[in-house]
């Protein structure tokens, strides 16, 4: 019945039926309320075709909050990502206990979901104004984080809090890549006279180039698309992208509809290029390492 | 002074030793193969001599230079792996420039060397092609050519041939010595296969327990063999038990009659001795030059094309025999009763 | 050397990862004043709107599940037995929910759904309650369809196909009789990945205004000054429960495959 299936022209429109219901689903709560927005972004209040909304996304508010969130999530997808790989790297190559690594993964798991509104409570108690470590640097050394600047609810603050799940992320997704850096290869350019950064350069980060590239723009979109750890930290004040975008839905504090749908469009855009580069990189790394 | 020196290494992984009183000693240009079953340590001295794994004791010296704590970057040693530990995101040329491109060699005399090696392997056109786009044995190839583009030292082979079809095997092989003689390349071989290291080596090493069994010629390790095991891993090996005659003229007894199998045994008469016997040495039928004609029931017949392998019973005990397949004469038959000539000069005695 | 940056990456990590844990334990038992007590938790549990708002989470992630293995599974199977061609698209779209900000989406869905549209979801608490679980079957789609897809892999899903046919097996007795329980484990460990996003999910619960654990949290948080830190540990108790949980059913699954 199976083998019998692949040839007939006759049965494969019942064949694509089978995926009706995953279709039915995807266009009704993925697909069409994304186009909705999409096609939102172009019309004017009367329904009609028009670029206003995109020109309305010009004033300083608006261009000052895609900065603010693009930088935070180039930051926090650099930092994060540079310390969870020197952290997957430290376990994976440093000659660290064996035991380490199965703890690790399972804490980077519970880390990486432990976000939102949870984790903005745990970093107020910490580096809060009254916060553990706040109070600790205080009382013991003198030091009084407010004076030096820092501020938990700045842009700063926010970069800590959210490198609490973007940096086990980053070890979740690079330590199989690591893993899959061959000891022969290693080997081979030591023998062939490659210094240990020569190797690095030349061979393991060019191979890893890919998927570290790919990350990024993983990371760089899990913290751009972040609402609910900003809000809770920060409340609505904060001007960022996804917080605008929450205020506007709940007021349409913006006064215009469609400028929201601007918004949530470029929010989009944004994303989708980081993910676009992603796949690309994705392909040609599978390439390599067949 | 040999080339290469491997003086007492030991090796031990905690609780595990793996290398024990390790010496050889290697001329410039041998071809030496280290042959032995897994977990022999064949592998781990190879590792040691590339500066992968540092010895727990004894020394490594190369054209009188003591390299037992160099790096393994710093001994300009050639190596070629059992899988194929080609750099994926470099092209076949890069791969094989890699060396030279580390050492600081200028580009114009990379890409010359590059080309010459290439071509002398064989795939003179490949250069622009990524490794994952080469069959197993071109990569293979390519490898060899990447450890020898930086003219090695010493050129190592880590079982290179065992991740590839019988057929790519031998060819290569055989490739493999042909470049290595051209080059006058010392080289060590570590393989498990007695065919591969019979086939192409100077010396092999018969490697057991940490330790070398018996180093010889590979004339030598077959056809004398200094130990039981030696004798056992090379080769098809029968063993029959025999009792010394007369030590003085070395005449052993075997299935009732003698058989003169060297010029003394250690042994005093009538001691219990065992007695090897290779498939080659029984002759089929009756042949005045041998000592001894035993009557052979026939128990199985395996025709393999050139040579017929003949289990044959004699005096209760079995043994595989081959003769040459020769048009003119049909092979025994299961069953049947034949002659076997056997000469004690073709036979081993074992301690 | 190399083991020297190790362990200093190591330790970094794990005071960077532990304080906040330690200071959001530290400040929920502060409540009294001078020492430390249970108070805050006390206060949470007494709270009805949080057992009120936690069981709504938590039959909204049971609700998700259920329409997220119903969806997934005969799907990733289809795809698996009949269509190999549409794997790439059928995956794509299930990457999508990592693209598109969950923001937007239930953007897209206040939009579409609205009491002047055709299907006017949001004009009823339950049509509401329906959007919502959907929505979070969205964000669960890629973990939920990336696990299952990998433990059909595993499987000979054409044999076993063919075999159940021969046995006269019809296709609702071939998915939930051997198709099923051949990817539990993996649907399973989405199970507990999706209950752990449903019970904190704070954007889509908020917009859509309905009465979920996310929302009240950071209600409280906007409030209080104890509590949160309290609920800040039961939410991680959550998500460490549900993880060790996935961790277990996987583990126990190569036991008894080894054992076979």
């Amino acid at each position: 019945m199976i083998r019998r299936s692949k040839g007939t022209m006759d049965r494969l429109p019942l064949d694509w039926l089978g995926l009706l219901p995953f279709a039915i689903f995807a266009l009704l709560f993925l697909i069409l309320p994304t186009l909705k927005i999409v096609l939102g972004a172009f019309q004017g209040p009367d329904g009609g075709l028009t670029l206003q909304n995109m020109i309305d996304l010009n004033t300083a508010s608006i261009r000052s909050a895609y900065w603010t969130s693009i930088k935070l999530s180039v930051i926090t997808a650099l930092l994060g990502g540079g310390i969870g790989f020197a952290m997957a790297a430290a376990v994976v190559f440093g000659g660290l206990p064996k035991r380490i690594r199965s703890p690790l993964l399972t804490f980077s798991g519970v880390a990486s979901n432990f976000a939102g509104v949870p984790l903005a409570f745990a970093f107020i108690a910490t580096l809060g104004p009254v916060g553990l470590v706040t109070i600790w640097l205080k009382t013991n050394f003198g030091i009084n984080l407010r004076m030096m600047g820092f501020n938990l609810l700045s842009f700063w603050g926010l970069v800590i809090t959210y490198l609490f799940f973007q940096i086990p992320l980053m070890i979740l997704i690079i330590t199989p890549a690591l893993d899959g850096l061959k000891r022969e290869w290693r080997e081979a350019a030591s023998v062939l006279g490659a210094t240990g950064a020569q190797y690095w350069r030349m061979v393991a980060l060019p191979i890893l180039f890919p998927s570290l590239l790919g990350t990024f723009a993983l990371l760089f979109a899990n913290a751009f698309g972040a609402v609910a750890t900003a809000f809770a930290l920060t409340g609505p004040q904060l001007n960022i992208v996804p917080i605008k975008l929450f205020a506007q839905i709940r007021g349409d504090v913006l006064g215009n509809p469609n400028l929201g749908y601007a918004l949530a469009f470029g929010m989009i855009l944004i994303t989708a290029a980081a993910n676009t580069v992603y796949i690309v990189l994705r392909i040609r790394s599978e390439r390599w390492l067949k | 002074m040999s080339y290469l020196n491997l003086s007492h290494l030991e090796k031990s992984f905690g609780q595990n030793h793996v290398v024990k009183d390790f010496d050889l000693a290697v001329e410039k240009g041998e071809f030496i193969s280290l042959l032995g079953p897994s977990g022999c340590g064949k592998t781990t001295v190879l590792r040691m001599i590339a500066g992968f794994e540092t010895p727990s004791s004894g020394s490594i010296t190369i054209d009188g230079q003591d390299v037992t704590a160099l790096k393994p970057n710093n001994r300009n040693i050639g190596m070629m792996f059992q899988a194929y530990a080609l750099f994926p995101n470099l092209t076949v040329a890069e791969n094989v420039g890699f060396g030279l491109k580390v050492k600081g060699v200028g580009r114009s005399e990379r890409d010359a060397r590059t080309k010459e090696i290439l071509a002398m392997i064989g795939l003179p056109d490949l250069g622009g092609r990524y490794p994952f786009q080469l069959s197993g044995g071109q990569q293979q190839r390519v490898a060899l050519a990447r450890a020898l583009a930086p003219r090695p030292r010493v050129l190592l082979l880590d079982e290179p041939l065992s991740a590839l079809d019988a057929k790519v095997r031998v060819s290569l092989r055989n490739e493999i010595r042909s470049i290595q003689q051209e080059l006058g390349i010392t080289t060590i071989f570590v393989t498990h296969d007695q065919e591969e290291a019979l086939s192409v080596s100077d010396r092999i090493v018969v490697m057991n327990g940490g330790k070398a069994d018996q180093i010889g010629t590979p004339f030598e390790i077959y056809n004398r063999p200094a130990t039981r095991f030696a004798a056992g891993f090379v080769g098809t090996l029968n063993v029959v038990p025999g009792q010394v005659v007369d030590p003085a003229a070395g005449l052993v007894a075997f299935g009732g009659q003698s058989l003169r199998i060297a010029a003394a045994v250690g042994q005093p008469t009538g001691a219990n001795v065992s007695v090897a016997l290779r498939p080659e040495a029984l002759r089929l039928g009756r042949e005045d030059a041998h000592e001894a004609v035993y009557s052979a029931r026939v128990q199985s017949v395996q025709f393999m094309g050139s040579t017929i392998r003949i289990g044959v019973q004699i005096a209760d005990q079995s043994l595989s025999m081959d003769a040459f397949n020769r048009s003119d004469r049909t092979p025994p038959k299961v069953g049947e009763t034949i002659e076997v000539s056997v000469t004690g000069t073709n036979a081993i005695l074992l301690d | 050397m190399t083991r020297i940056f190790a362990w200093i990456a190591l330790i970094f990590g794990c005071v960077y990862f532990l304080l906040p844990l330690i200071g959001m334990a530290e400040f929920s038992l502060k409540m009294r004043r001078g020492v430390y007590s249970f108070d805050a938790y006390r206060k949470v549990f007494e709270d009805p709107t949080f057992w009120a708002t936690f069981g709504y989470s938590l039959t909204l992630a049971a609700a998700t599940i259920v329409v997220g293995v119903l969806l997934v599974v005969p799907t990733a199977y289809w795809v698996r037995l009949r269509l190999p061609k549409a794997r790439p698209y059928i995956e794509f779209i299930t990457l999508l929910p990592l693209v598109i900000p969950a923001i937007v989406v239930v953007f897209g869905y206040i939009r579409m759904f609205n009491t002047s549209s055709i299907l006017p979801l949001t004009g009823s608490a339950i049509g509401t309650d329906f959007l919502l679980t959907m929505g979070y079957t969205t964000l669960a789609l890629p973990y939920m369809y990336r696990s299952v897809d990998t433990g059909l892999r595993t499987i000979d899903v054409a044999t076993l196909t063919e075999a159940a046919q021969t046995l006269g097996a019809g296709w609702i007795t071939i998915m939930a009789r051997i198709i099923l329980p051949n990817v539990m484990i993996a649907v399973l460990s989405g199970a507990f990945l999706t209950l752990a996003i449903v019970m904190g999910e704070f954007t889509m619960a908020a917009l859509l205004n309905r009465p979920a654990f996310g929302p009240y949290m950071q209600l409280l948080g906007a409030n209080r000054a104890y509590e949160p830190p309290a609920l800040a540990v039961i939410a991680f108790a959550i998500t460490w429960g549900c993880m060790g949980l996935m961790q277990l059913v996987t583990r126990l699954a190569k036991h008894e495959r080894a054992k076979a």
